[in-house]
């Protein structure tokens, strides 16, 4: 009652702050730039932010907060356009999306996912929003309740849904988990600074591979490529069937599905220090765990699209706990907005603990006005998705120089060297392979996204327990296993429980058959010995910095475990067996009329130009070249498409004040904008 | 951002102004756009810090050129510091911003440093102050001298020893504090949660983030403020820190605890990593090769900026009350910055191998 008493007039008052023409204008003009910056893959909410920031000084507080809600709460919404499209994971919130939207889209549903996805979106924010309105005035406690221990079983439990994505083969699906967290460790360990698979000659190494050039190239790289070597649409036959309505029909049939998914959001969300990189994953396993027929997942679930979309909105929404309560920034997005709210007004509102207490008013209207923007954009992307749908009707082939186009920029906005092109490369070509003997890919990247957690919060929670025990055995046992701790142990064993069992009848990559014993052994003798060389790489490093090498000795033994495992069942077992899955024996890639390599080669020759000639140059005589050779356009469509694509390249760029990767030629010569590289 | 950014201004600038106005002292950046590049990502105290002055500088430079702030986040900010290093002078439409994160890497000779401070042109300098406070409970023990706290076992939030939180571990060791860090946290604002949560047990925030976040549990009786690393005099004399005038400065509690000296070679080592990263903490720069009159032109309006008469009021929620240095005074923060003894270099080097292992080879 003395909640109510507080919240209640607080409530009322944000409600008059939000409901005035001029504030919704600004959150109407925030939800459409932040749409506009969404669609493109790799960018977010961090780019958007840095546009309007220039703008916030002495803006009154009420507007700056509308301008930039509106543009932070659509990006996961909007983001889903490329991840079911184009199987374009545009930032981790969308990843999960992909394994079941992107099928969708292939069986010419595209407008029933993107509806579903969107309908699911909006849902859970206003969870979202309806339970912070109550829980935000009691978080603190619970908050902080969650310590070291507790933040590593929540990562862990995200680990377990492994077992369920791991494929026919669980061993397989552990080794591609494990190689994930192997590639997680490249480059300085945070702990001690220790250098893992990289060295002070190559810089670009030091600071670890980032998340988005990894995503793109596990899931985006082999579709583009694949269905590139198809020459078709990607809707199969290029007809479309499930109109948006059908969609939301979807969502309103599994309601307490998007319901669940959208507190699992909330909750993960309000965990400071895990960014919500678990939340889409914990999701996806819930949903694929809590339906009957699990034999379409992978191949176009609606409910694998509608899972993670509820977590993924809800996630925002908790993850305005930490933001406002502590100060402390869940996300990259939310760490500008911090800065940002500093600057607005005369600067009286502090993000952080004196939030609550003097700006409850002001709390609620941050809330209310991200549900609300999630409302708009929702309804606007429900409204464009019929139409933006028809892209997938477009024969492949047109599509996939721009697509090149587009992960190439994403790829380079990340870390803005060259080598950003070339991991992407490299990545690309593991996922491909990853793909074709039929490892599991979200295997590989959970474990990727999740390898830096596990470390820090294995060191740190077993560095302060063992400071725990040497204080009494009794204190060291209360901190390990608080209720909270007993409460995710279970969970996470009954996930892999049941999913292991369940693993066998989801086939991520579709119908996959076995050939010849040669091609799959040879990549998992490559894959057993880059884990034999990163085990000898760790062990190199000296024992006082043990922080940094347990963790890589611990995971890279267990896969060579399962590799080796593998390695003497393919002696024994018949050339038949799952084991050998290899999709280039029978099916869609078999049968393509393009080779693989001289189709990679297309994207190598793009990103080799770009070292000489600089990117805008090189995008120049890629899509030239490839218009003409490949898709056999005429001159004129060659012309129009290829100066709409630099075109747009370019007005994205100036507006976002992104550069373009510069050449050799940049470098020996100034040449102007755009073409001289930035 | 690259330096291919950087030649599409410059060329437009050699455009403008080599032509327009080659025989004129006037500096104008009329429909120019500055950029001011940060060797950190958009998330950190040096983006919050650009971001504060972008808007202000804009107003105060002649013709009010548009300032956009850039990240170039990368190797601790020393993939940044190197790339300004090779940029050369064009129109003076680049500035560069370093933090103690660029600085103490260059101090103690990191391998990956290939930038030299003492080729660039410092026009503005601001720095910080930082608080140390303990849990109640050991808070309790504590009477303006660490004698009776040597036998309790601290644990502490870390970003590594060789960032700014040297100057906390190398303090408390030289008090015979036995703090034990937790290294690998992303930022002071983790290593505040940490401790509220009770996990650590001792903390230290930086003035601005102390008055936002900590107070609160110091008045609530959650924590108990032990010292703050104090502020410098004009005379180069550590003193307490204005914004916590009732705060005992760390040079006061040493000389109460035994065994801890304000003099010799630890001392001068602590004093000078201190002085690197907390009173001239973020400075701006011109590249090298910059002509004098675009070094006064910032200057001057870096002096504008702080003699607006709101300038007091704006400045202390968002950076803190401290003096900012501009023009020589920036130059001699800088000086102390990034000069420290070779005796104190080669003693904190010793320290770090000895205590954490850490070698930067």
């Amino acid at each position: 009652m003395e909640i109510l008493a507080t919240a209640l007039p607080a409530l009322n008052d944000a409600w008059n702050m939000i409901l005035q023409p001029i504030v919704l204008g600004y959150l109407l003009l925030g939800v459409v730039m932040g749409l506009a910056v969404g669609v493109f893959p790799g960018l977010g909410g961090i780019a958007g932010l840095s546009l309007v920031l220039p703008f916030m000084f002495g803006m009154e507080p009420v507007l700056g907060l509308a301008l930039m809600i509106g543009m932070v709460a659509v990006v996961p919404t909007s983001d889903t356009f490329a991840s079911v499209l184009m199987g374009i994971p545009g930032s981790s919130a969308s990843q999960a999306t992909v394994l079941d939207g992107f099928p969708l889209a292939k069986k010419g549903e595209a407008a029933r996912a993107l509806s579903a996805a969107f309908a699911a979106s909006l849902f859970g924010g206003l969870v979202g929003a309806c339970f912070l309105t109550f829980f935000i005035l009691i978080a603190r406690p619970i908050v902080l309740s969650f310590g070291l221990p507790e933040m590593l079983m929540i990562t862990i439990l995200g680990l377990s849904m492994v077992a369920t994505l791991a494929g026919r083969i669980p061993l397989k699906g552990v080794a591609a988990a494990g190689l994930g967290l192997m590639v997680g460790t490249i480059g300085e360990g945070d702990a001690g600074g220790s250098l893992r698979m990289s060295s002070y000659d190559v810089p670009y190494l030091i600071d670890g591979l980032k998340l988005v050039i990894v995503g793109l190239g596990i899931f985006a790289v082999p579709e583009i490529v694949s269905l590139l070597r198809q020459d078709r649409a990607i809707a199969k036959g290029a007809s479309l069937g499930g109109g948006w309505f059908d969609g939301l029909r979807d969502w309103f049939r599994n309601i307490w599905l998007s319901f669940r998914c959208s507190l699992i959001g909330v909750v993960v969300g309000v965990v400071p220090g895990l960014g919500g990189s678990v939340v889409d994953w914990i999701a996806y396993g819930h949903t694929v765990q809590t339906t009957k027929d699990k034999s379409n997942f992978g191949k176009g679930e609606v409910r694998g699209v509608i899972g993670p979309e509820s977590s993924n909105n809800a996630k925002e929404g908790g993850g305005l706990v930490p933001t406002l309560l502590f100060g402390i920034p869940g996300s990259g997005s939310m760490a500008i907005f911090i800065g940002a709210v500093a600057l607005l007004g005369s600067g009286d509102i502090e993000v952080g603990p004196a939030m609550l207490d003097h700006n409850l008013d002001m709390t609620y209207s941050i809330v209310w006005l991200l549900a609300l923007a999630n409302v708009f954009g929702t309804i606007i992307c429900i409204m464009a998705s019929g139409g933006i749908a028809k892209l997938t009707t477009i024969r492949f082939t047109y599509l996939a120089p721009f697509l090149f186009m587009l992960i190439c920029f994403a790829a380079f906005q990340s870390g803005q060297s060259f080598e950003d092109l070339l991991a992407l490369f490299a990545i690309g070509v593991i996922g491909i392979f990853l793909r074709r003997f039929e490892w599991s890919r979200p295997a590989f990247l959970i474990g990727f996204v999740l390898s830096n957690p596990v470390e820090k919060f294995a060191n740190q929670a077993f560095q302060i327990a063992s400071f725990r025990f040497r204080k009494g055995f009794e204190q060291g046992i209360d901190y390990i296993f608080s209720p909270i701790v007993i409460v995710l142990i279970i969970l996470t064993v009954l996930s892999v429980f049941f999913g292991i069992r369940q693993a066998k009848t989801i086939m991520a990559e579709g119908d996959v058959r076995s050939g010849s014993k040669r091609a799959p052994l040879v990549f998992l003798m490559i894959i057993a010995g880059y884990l034999v060389f990163a085990l000898l790489n760790a062990n190199a490093i000296p024992d006082y910095n043990m922080t940094d090498k347990i963790v890589p000795l611990v995971v890279g033994g267990v896969s060579l475990a399962c590799c080796l495992v593998l390695l003497v069942q393919m002696m024994f077992r018949k050339e038949t067996d799952a084991l050998f899955a290899d999709k280039e024996v029978y099916g869609e890639d078999a049968d393509a009329p393009h080779g693989l390599w001289s189709t990679l080669g297309w994207l190598a020759g793009l990103i080799a130009a770009t070292y000489f000639v600089g990117y805008i140059l090189a995008l120049l005589g890629f899509l030239v070249v490839f218009l003409r050779v490949r898709a056999g356009a005429g001159w004129l469509k060659t012309f129009l498409l290829t100066a709409t694509g630099i075109a747009f390249m370019c007005f994205m760029a100036g507006v976002l004040n992104r550069d373009f990767p510069p050449g050799l030629l940049q470098g020996m010569v100034q040449l102007p904008w755009p073409i001289g590289g930035a | 951002m690259t330096d291919s950014t950087f030649k599409r201004y410059a060329l437009a600038g050699l455009l403008c102004v080599g032509v327009a106005t080659p025989a004129s002292a006037e500096v104008d950046f009329s429909g120019k756009t500055i950029s001011w590049v940060i060797p950190f990502s958009e998330t950190g105290g040096s983006a919050k810090w650009a971001n504060f002055f972008a808007p202000l500088l804009s107003e105060a430079l002649p013709g009010n050129p548009t300032v956009v702030v850039k990240f170039m986040p990368g190797a601790g900010s020393t993939k940044g510091a190197n790339w300004f290093q090779h940029q050369k002078y064009v129109d003076g439409t680049l500035l560069f911003g370093t933090s103690g994160s660029t600085q103490f890497p260059y101090l103690l000779d990191d391998p990956r440093v290939r930038y030299e401070y003492k080729d660039w042109n410092p026009v503005m300098a601001s720095g910080t102050g930082g608080v140390a406070y303990l849990n109640p409970e050991d808070g309790a023990d504590f009477d303006g001298s660490a004698n009776k706290l040597t036998d309790t076992d601290f644990i502490y939030g870390s970003q590594g020893a060789t960032r700014l939180d040297l100057v906390p571990l190398l303090a408390w060791e030289m008090l015979g504090m036995k703090v034990e860090p937790v290294f690998g946290i992303k930022g002071r604002g983790d290593g505040r949660l940490m401790f509220e949560r009770g996990e650590a047990t001792i903390d230290y925030q930086t003035s601005s983030s102390f008055l936002k976040g900590s107070k609160e549990l110091v008045d609530s009786g959650k924590a108990t403020p032990m010292m703050t690393w104090g502020a410098l005099d004009g005379d180069g004399n550590i003193v307490r820190d204005p914004t916590f005038p009732d705060m005992p400065s760390f040079k006061e509690v040493c000389e109460k605890t035994e065994g801890c000296e304000t003099s010799g070679e630890v001392w001068d080592a602590w004093k000078a990593f201190f002085i690197a990263g907390f009173p001239s903490q973020k400075i701006a720069f011109l590249p090298a090769g910059t002509p004098q009159e675009v070094i006064d032109t910032y200057t001057a309006a870096f002096q504008k900026v702080a003699d607006r008469p709101d300038f007091a009021e704006i400045s202390a929620k968002r950076i803190g009350k401290y003096p900012l240095f501009i023009g020589e005074d920036a130059q001699a923060a800088l000086n102390t910055a990034v000069s420290v003894p070779d005796e104190a270099k080669a003693y904190v080097k010793g320290w770090l191998k000895k205590s954490y292992g850490v070698d930067l080879k």
